[in-house]
C-alpha cells in the first residue's frame, strides 16, 4: 500500500519503464514499472513519453508591468506551462521598474490569480533604482517581499565600487546577484557581434571583449569579497575561458547560456535578420563550441531563455532600430532535445542545467523524483514533432528565428506540485 | 535577354554578364548627355520615387537627372517631408509609396539594410542609393564605369587603393565587391580605427600607412571622412588626418605616373585630398559626376523595362 493519490504508469526514465507515486503535491515514489496494488489511486498512462523533471527558468522577461502588449503574467506563465516550467525568474525591467516591493506583490500576486498552480513565479529585484545604476535599490524588503536574486538586467552597472556595494548588500539580504555581462561603453545594444558578418553588413558590432571585460570584473570581484555572482547568458569563448579559470580557483561565480548560443552564430542575423538581434549577440563557431564545451563540463552552471518577447511591429524595422531578444520559453525543451538527439549534450546535462542546478544556485524548488521532493515533472513525447508557427505559441512575442523549423517533440503533460497543468 | 532583377541592393547581386550589361548601355547613354537636345521618351509614362530619408546632393540629383532624360516622371520626398519625421516606421512609409503605384523607388536611408527592408515588402523596383554603412552600389558601378573609360576598358593587372574611413562606408564595401571581381588588385588604407573588423575577409590587402598603400597604385579612391569622426574618439583632430592620411600631390607620387584621382564627393577640401590634387587632369572627380547620369540611366531603362 503506497497511499498514493495518482500514479503515473509507464514513463521511461533513465531507459527504464517506470510508475510516478504522487500524494499531497509531492513524489513518494519512482519505481519501475508493473501491476503494483494502488487501491484509491488514480492512474494516469504515460504511453511511454519521456519522464523528465520539470525545468526552472532564471532569466525570464514578462514585461508586466508597464509591456503587457509584448506579453504579461498571465500570457508568459502560460508559455512557461506549454514549454514545461515549473518555476520561472522574471527581469526587473519593467515599467515601473521592479525596485519596490509594491512592485514584487503585484507581480506576485497576478501569477496566483492566474496560475493558482503554478508555474511559480519568482521576481528578480532591480539591483539599483529604477535600474539607473546610482543609488540601491531596498534590496532587503524586495527579498522580503518575494524576490530571489537581484540584477540590472541588460543595463550592467558602469561603476565598479556602487556594484561592489550592491553585490555586498545583497548578500546580506539574501540575494544573488546576476550581472548582465557588456561593458556599457562598448556598442551597448549592438545586436550583432563585431566580425566578419558585421563588417559585411555595414553594422555597428559588439566585441567579445566587451562581454569578456566585464565577466574579468565580476571574477575579480567575486573573489576578493569571497560572495556569489551569477553571469547572465554567456556567449563567447573569452568568457568561457575566464569562467574555467576563476572555477579552478574556487571563485564564487556560477554562469548561464541560452539554447540559441549554443545553436546559431551571427551568420543568423544575415540578411539583417531582427529575429536573430539578442544581446549579447550571437557569435562565431568557435564561440559556439566554447560554450557548448563549457555547459557539458559544468564551467556553465545553467541553461535560461532569456525570454523577450516584442511585438511584430517592433521587430519589423531596419536591423539597427529593432529591439534585442528571442521569445525562448515555448521552445527551450524542443530545442533542448534537438540537442540531445544530435549528440551536442547528454540528457543529465541537460536536465542539470535546466533542473537542478538552477534550484541549488538560487534556493528554488527542485524535483530529482526522491522521496518528498516537490511533483514538478514533464512527460515530454519525442515522436511527436511539430513545426513551430505563430499560432502554436502561446507567448505573445512570436520573435525567434526558429520560426518555420520542426521541432522534435513536445510537453504530453506538466505537473506543478502535483497538480496537472498542461 | 531582358532584364529579370526587380531591385538593386548591392553590387553582389550581380553578375559579371549584368554589369557589362549596365555598362554598354550606359556608354550609349553617356551619347545622349552630350547631344544638344538631351531628353529621349524611353520611359515615358513611368514615374520613379526619389525617396532619400538622408541628405544628398549628388546621387539624388543624379538620379533625377537621368530620369528625366529618359522622360520618366520623378517625385521627390526627403525625411523631414514625410511621416517618418513624425514617427511613421519605414514599413508604413513604404507601404503609403506603394499604393500610389509607382514604378520604382529610389532610396536613400542612414540605416544599413534599409533597402533590402523596403524591396523585401514592396512590388515594385527599389534601386538602393545608399544604406547606412552597407552598399551603395549605383556609386560603385560609376566609379568602376569611369575606370573603364579611362583605362580603355581593363581592370586586371591594376591596382585600385581605396583611402581614409573604409569602415562607416558604403561607397567602399561596394567598390571592393564590384572592382575585385572585375578582376583588379583592390588596397585598402587607412588608420586603424577607420578600418572595419575582420578585413581578412575580404579580397584586399591593408596597408597601415599611406606610403604602402600608395605604392605603385593605378587609381586612388579618396573616401570622404565625416567630420564627427573626431568627436566619435576616432581621430584625434581633423589636421593630423589631412597630414597623415590626407592625398596630397607629394604623397601621390608613390603611385604610378598618371595615377588617377577619385572621390565619390561631396570633398572636404585640404582634409582626405588636397585642393590642387582634386583639380587636377589626372582627377577623375567630375568625369564620376558625368558617368554616374549615364550609369543610373542605364539602370533605370534596364530595370523598368524588365520582365518578370
Amino acid at each position: 500500500m503506497s497511499n498514493a493519490e495518482f500514479i503515473v504508469k509507464g514513463a521511461r526514465w533513465r531507459g527504464e519503464s517506470v510508475d510516478v507515486l504522487v500524494a499531497q503535491g509531492r513524489i513518494l515514489e519512482l519505481r519501475p514499472s508493473g501491476n503494483y496494488m494502488d487501491p484509491g489511486a488514480q492512474k494516469i498512462p504515460a504511453g511511454g513519453a519521456l519522464l523528465l523533471p520539470a525545468l526552472t527558468d532564471c532569466h525570464v522577461h514578462l514585461r508586466e508591468p508597464g509591456f503587457e502588449y509584448k506579453e504579461d503574467i498571465v500570457s508568459g506563465l502560460g508559455a512557461a506551462a506549454q514549454g514545461g516550467f515549473a518555476n520561472i525568474m522574471c527581469m526587473a525591467n519593467t515599467r515601473p521598474v521592479n525596485d519596490e516591493a509594491a512592485v514584487t506583490e503585484m507581480m506576485l500576486e497576478k501569477a496566483r490569480r492566474a496560475w493558482k498552480n503554478g508555474p511559480r513565479l519568482f521576481p528578480v529585484a532591480a539591483l539599483t533604482r529604477g535600474l539607473a545604476g546610482a543609488e540601491l535599490a531596498e534590496l532587503a524588503e524586495l527579498r522580503r517581499a518575494g524576490c530571489v536574486a537581484a540584477s540590472n538586467d541588460g543595463l550592467p552597472v558602469r561603476n565598479s565600487e556602487l556594484f561592489r556595494r550592491a553585490v555586498e548588500y545583497a548578500a546580506d539580504a539574501g540575494l544573488i546577484v546576476i550581472d548582465h555581462c557588456e561593458d556599457p561603453d562598448m556598442a551597448p545594444g549592438a545586436g550583432v557581434n563585431e566580425g566578419e558578418v558585421s563588417s559585411r553588413l555595414g553594422l555597428k558590432g559588439q566585441p567579445v571583449a566587451a562581454e569578456a571585460m566585464q565577466v574579468a570584473r565580476d571574477i575579480l570581484l567575486a573573489e576578493y569579497l569571497g560572495l556569489p555572482i551569477h553571469i547572465a547568458h554567456v556567449s563567447c569563448r573569452q568568457a568561457v575561458e575566464l569562467l574555467a579559470w576563476a572555477k579552478g580557483r574556487g571563485v564564487p561565480v556560477t554562469a548561464e547560456t541560452c539554447p540559441h548560443y549554443l545553436l546559431l552564430t551571427d551568420e543568423a542575423v544575415e540578411n539583417y535578420s531582427t529575429a536573430a538581434k539578442v544581446s549579447p549577440p550571437l557569435r562565431t563557431l568557435d564561440d559556439v563550441l566554447a560554450v557548448r564545451q563549457a555547459l557539458r563540463e559544468g564551467v556553465i552552471d545553467i541553461l535560461v531563455t532569456d525570454h523577450a518577447p516584442h511585438a511584430a511591429h517592433e521587430k519589423e524595422v531596419p536591423f539597427a532600430e529593432a529591439p534585442n531578444g528571442i521569445s525562448g520559453l515555448d521552445t527551450a525543451l524542443a530545442l533542448t532535445m534537438r540537442m540531445v538527439d544530435e549528440g551536442i549534450l547528454d540528457l543529465d546535462t541537460a536536465l542539470r542545467a535546466w533542473c537542478w542546478r538552477p534550484a541549488e544556485i538560487f534556493g528554488l524548488p527542485a524535483c530529482t523524483f526522491k522521496r518528498d521532493d516537490p511533483a514538478d515533472f514533464v512527460l515530454y513525447d519525442p515522436g511527436a514533432p511539430w513545426e513551430l508557427t505563430p499560432e502554436r505559441m502561446r507567448s505573445k512575442g512570436k520573435n525567434t528565428p526558429f520560426m518555420g523549423q520542426t521541432l522534435p517533440g513536445r510537453v504530453n503533460a506538466l505537473f506543478v506540485g502535483g497538480v496537472r497543468i498542461v | 535577354m531582358h532584364w529579370t532583377h526587380k531591385d538593386l541592393l548591392d553590387v553582389c547581386d550581380l553578375s559579371t554578364g549584368d554589369v557589362e550589361r549596365i555598362f554598354e548601355t550606359a556608354d550609349s547613354f553617356m551619347e545622349i548627355n552630350r547631344r544638344q537636345v538631351k531628353k529621349v521618351p524611353t520611359l515615358k509614362g513611368k514615374s520613379v520615387v526619389l525617396f532619400f530619408a538622408e541628405p544628398s546632393t549628388r546621387t539624388k540629383t543624379s538620379f533625377d537627372v537621368a530620369a528625366k532624360r529618359l522622360s520618366a516622371d520623378t517625385f521627390s520626398l526627403a525625411k523631414s517631408g514625410s511621416s517618418l519625421s513624425k514617427g511613421e516606421s519605414l514599413k508604413d512609409t513604404a507601404w503609403t509609396l506603394q499604393a500610389m503605384n509607382p514604378d520604382a523607388i529610389v532610396l536613400r536611408d542612414s540605416r544599413s539594410g534599409a533597402a533590402r527592408f523596403i524591396a523585401e515588402r514592396l512590388d515594385c523596383s527599389v534601386l538602393n542609393a545608399g544604406d547606412g554603412w552597407h552598399a551603395h552600389p549605383t556609386q560603385a558601378l560609376l566609379d568602376a564605369f569611369t575606370l573603364r573609360r579611362a583605362w580603355g576598358g581593363e581592370f586586371a593587372g591594376r591596382t585600385v587603393t581605396i583611402l581614409g574611413d573604409i569602415a562607416h562606408s558604403r561607397v567602399a564595401r561596394s567598390n571592393v565587391n564590384l572592382l575585385t571581381r572585375l578582376g583588379a588588385t583592390v588596397r585598402v588604407c587607412g588608420p586603424r580605427t577607420l578600418l572595419p573588423p575582420r578585413l581578412d575577409t575580404w579580397p584586399v590587402t591593408v596597408c597601415h600607412d599611406l606610403g604602402s598603400g600608395l605604392d605603385g597604385a593605378d587609381a586612388v579612391m579618396c573616401l570622404r571622412l565625416q567630420l564627427e569622426r573626431q568627436q566619435d574618439g576616432l581621430l584625434p583632430s581633423l589636421r593630423e588626418y589631412a597630414q597623415t592620411w590626407g592625398l596630397s600631390r607629394r604623397a601621390l607620387r608613390k603611385a604610378k605616373a598618371g595615377a588617377k584621382v577619385l572621390h565619390p564627393g561631396p570633398i572636404n577640401r585640404g582634409v582626405e585630398i588636397a585642393s590642387d590634387l582634386a583639380d587636377d587632369p589626372d582627377s577623375l572627380i567630375l568625369d564620376q559626376v558625368a558617368s554616374g547620369v549615364a550609369v543610373r540611366m542605364a539602370l533605370l531603362f534596364l530595370f523598368l523595362t524588365r520582365k518578370d
